[in-house]
């Protein structure tokens, strides 16, 4: 493999590998804020049972997602130092700003919060627990801002050839970034509210102690999840309709749709080799009509296909790859815009069916635990444990989706923004040697893989443990509420 | 406007070797001074409330490196490849470490923990030191930034040097934030193993200073002396803050001897990367001042609270069941 390739792979696994962490600490965070605001205001210990454990969870997931965060501030510049420059005067500002504003307060108010039981007047430390719980949605903010202006460049102008920004406003308030925002914390809370149902489940079917404490978990956890996936609904079908504008040829590769049709057809599912843009040998079960509702809210609208894009794109930016040893086997071969298909056909469908398929679980899993019923199946805990991997295998499937589904370009061009701002992936990688970057996936692979085992052993050790505290004393002899 | 940012920078990484060089030198130290679980305990909990607030300045001084000086950042990360990767798998083992340690009662568990603190401390260390050391000192890089010839290009006599002032500070450092955190036997301990130590960890970051900038060496050496001297007079926190002004003047040498170079070719003068040729837009600079104006001085307010809450020393006595 090229060094290209290779950074690919590894940007690929890193992400995805990190954004299995992020959405559940973004969506547990908030969740037991919520809870310890629960215990402070009516004193329920109730309430105080469900911070202390859904908050232990929370912790050992907590310090994954933070380390192996710190991966990513790396790569841009290790192993994309070509694209560093080209977007630094744009890029690098909101990640600045992700760690002054959101990473500090995060990490500090965490420490505040897991050592400060006892140090602190209650309603201060509760108010770390917001601190900390929001700070991670405000860093979600900016990293999203940053990734949606590689999707949709705003706030710019070309200056010597690179893009230079003009307007950070542009770049906060773009309407990628506002659509892929609410979808992006949907999901994490879609994951948390099908932790919550799952575990609680469980500790139902056991017969573990207070059990009111799992019966208001997957109440919780439920809700959570139903309106997390109208969110998710919501901002999605928002998001697809710009993706629509801003970028065809990832939603004409999300469908498959190789040639323009009016009405377009949904597609539901195909059976056959959807790797050729020419779709032979595809058959598709579709809703009519239903795609050209999704991309422009008018059922009779014309959607364009793959075969009628790629002219279009290559009459705009080019056939040709130029002529840079920098690009290796790629110089001045022809350019290829169309995404890996089978990619983003399943990956959108796999998104938005175990989205659908993690609502359904929950709303089944309230109705089977109704006026505190428990199933006495070993099938009912189960099922609940099962539909915890749902919402993290949609999550997954949509970034695999919509960053295959920008190939061949890292940056995207804006069709009706600054004309000349795109870069290829192929151009974006360091002049490193393939050695190095073999070298750092292996290691880093080897790595997140015996810490995924590390944290699925403690998470079930500490699931199984079930609630641990009592209510929070004040100790005469100066010993310390918490340590490590 | 530029200047301002190099000065910014060199500051968040005067801010992350203050106060992740003592998180790190507990860690290098963990076997050392804590004898058995229960001291180690003890050592952890110094730091356990604040190491990932302070790992987040080093975040910061990349983050901002990125945002006002994109080619700096990209020349000098892609360049110090493999050096880097061995950094961030240390500060991944180290930074899950501290939360795992103590979740499973089992003496292999904390073990394995134990020797991923301490490699991950040592190793962290040496590669902060052989980051900043190769930057002031420079890298054989081409017009362009890329580097020209081998993926161990950054590891040489003097960032090896470099690489091991950083370490030694930090082990130093480390021991005597341990006196100033602990009591009883532990802090006795740190205090006699920071004053027999420094002569011997703290003489390769007298050698780079004076590689780098001659016989402003000097003015460490005088601070530092002041700082074991304060520490045998049993004046921990005095000695503490010596040994903070002792990194504040060695951050001030190496980058005051750089600017206004951000990375040095060593192959042609003209290559060498400024503050000129590789800042962003006056634009750019603007906003993220703007960002740091208002965000750092509250960040030294809440962090600064923070380690008012942590301020007690703690003992073996202080330390619960697990």
């Amino acid at each position: 493999m090229d060094v290209l390739e290779l950074a690919r792979w590894q940007f690929g696994i890193t992400t995805v590998y990190h954004f299995l962490m992020v959405p559940l600490t973004i969506g547990l965070s908030l969740l037991v804020a919520g809870m310890q605001t629960a215990w402070v205001r009516t004193g329920n210990e109730r309430y105080y049972k469900m911070t202390k454990f859904w908050g232990k969870l929370l912790l050992i997931n907590f310090a994954m997602g933070v380390v192996t965060g710190i991966v990513q501030e790396f790569q841009f510049g290790m192993a994309w130092s070509a694209y560093s420059r080209f977007v630094g005067d744009v890029f690098g500002a909101p990640l600045a700003m992700e760690g002054i504003v959101a990473f500090f307060v995060e990490s500090t108010f965490l420490g505040l919060w897991i050592f400060g039981w006892d140090k602190l007047p209650k309603k201060v430390h509760l108010a770390c627990a917001w601190a900390f719980s929001l700070a991670t949605m405000a860093s979600a903010y900016f990293i999203l801002a940053a990734n949606s202006w590689m999707q949709h460049p705003v706030g710019i102008e070309l200056h010597e050839g690179r893009p230079r920004l003009t307007s950070i406003w542009a770049v906060l308030s773009n309407n990628t970034v506002l659509a892929a925002f609410p979808h992006t914390i949907a999901g994490a809370f879609a994951v948390a509210g099908a932790f919550l149902v799952g575990i609680a489940a469980w500790h139902l079917y056991r017969k573990s102690q207070d059990e009111k404490v799992w019966r208001s978990s997957l109440k919780l956890g439920t809700w959570v999840g139903v309106v997390a996936f109208a969110a998710l609904s919501i901002s999605g079908d928002l998001q697809g309709k710009l993706m629509f504008e801003q970028q065809p040829m990832k939603m004409a590769a999300a469908e498959a749709l190789c040639h323009t049709e009016q009405p377009a057809s949904f597609s539901i599912f195909a059976v056959g080799d959807v790797t050729r843009p020419d779709c032979e040998n595809v058959k598709s079960i579709t809703v009519p009509a239903l795609l050209s509702f999704l991309a422009h809210n008018d059922f009779s609208s014309e959607v364009k296909g793959i075969q009628d894009l790629v002219p279009l794109y290559q009459q705009k930016y080019g056939e040709f790859y130029p002529v840079d040893p920098k690009l290796g086997e790629l110089s001045g071969k022809p350019i290829d815009y169309v995404p890996a298909l089978p990619v983003t056909y399943w990956g959108f469908r796999l998104m938005i069916g175990f989205g659908a398929i993690s609502a359904g679980l929950g709303v089944f899993m309230l109705w089977l635990t109704r006026k505190n019923r428990t199933p006495t199946g070993w099938w009912f805990p189960a099922l609940g444990l099962a539909g915890i991997a749902t919402p993290f295998l949609a999550n997954s499937a949509g970034w695999i989706f919509t960053e295959m589904g920008r190939q061949p370009f890292v940056v995207v061009p804006n069709p009706t923004g600054v004309d000349g701002v795109w870069m290829f992936t192929a151009q974006a990688v360091s002049n490193s040697t393939p050695g190095e970057i073999l070298t750092s996936l292996i290691a880093l692979t080897a790595v997140y893989s015996v810490l995924a085992v590390v944290e699925f052993y403690l998470i079930r050790k500490y699931v199984r443990g079930g609630i641990p505290g009592v209510l929070p004393q004040k100790t005469d002899d100066g010993a310390l509420a918490f340590a490590y | 406007m530029e200047t301002l940012w190099f000065v910014l920078i060199a500051v968040l990484w005067l801010g992350y070797l203050f106060l992740e060089g003592f998180d790190f030198g507990v860690g290098m130290l963990l076997p050392v001074l804590g004898r058995d679980n229960a001291e180690r305990r003890v050592m952890i909990n110094t730091i356990g409330p604040v190491w990932d607030g302070n790992e987040v300045w080093l975040i910061v001084a990349i983050g901002a490196t990125f945002a006002a000086f994109p080619g700096w950042y990209a020349a000098l990360l892609s360049a110090a490849y493999l050096p880097l990767t061995l950094f961030l798998i240390a500060l991944i083992g180290r930074g899950v470490a501290f939360d795992y340690r103590g979740k499973v009662d089992n003496p292999r568990w904390r073990k394995a923990w134990d020797v991923t603190i301490v490699a991950g401390s040592w190793i962290a260390t040496l590669c902060v030191g052989l980051l900043i050391s190769t930057t002031v000192l420079g890298l054989p890089i081409d017009a362009n930034g890329d580097r020209v010839g081998s993926p161990f290009a950054a590891i040489r006599f003097d960032t090896v040097v470099g690489a091991f002032a950083f370490a030694g500070y930090a082990l130093v450092h480390g021991a005597v934030f341990t006196a100033l955190k602990t009591e009883g036997e532990i802090r006795e301990r740190a205090r006699r193993l920071a004053i027999t130590l420094a002569p011997v960890a703290l003489l390769p970051l007298i050698a780079l200073l004076a590689i780098v900038a001659g016989l402003w060496a000097g003015v460490v050496v005088v601070v530092l002396v002041a700082a074991m001297w304060r520490l045998l007079a049993n004046r921990d926190g005095q000695s503490f803050a010596l040994m903070g002004l002792a990194i504040a003047a060695s951050v001030a040498i190496l980058f005051g001897s750089l600017y206004p170079n951000v990375l040095p070719s060593t192959l042609n003068d003209a290559w060498s990367l400024t503050i000129a040729n590789t800042a962003s837009s006056p634009y750019t600079l603007q906003v993220i001042t703007w960002v740091a104006g208002f965000g750092t001085p509250a960040v030294l307010v809440y962090q600064g609270w923070t380690y008012w809450v942590f301020r007690k020393r703690i003992g073996v006595r202080h330390i619960p069941a697990q």
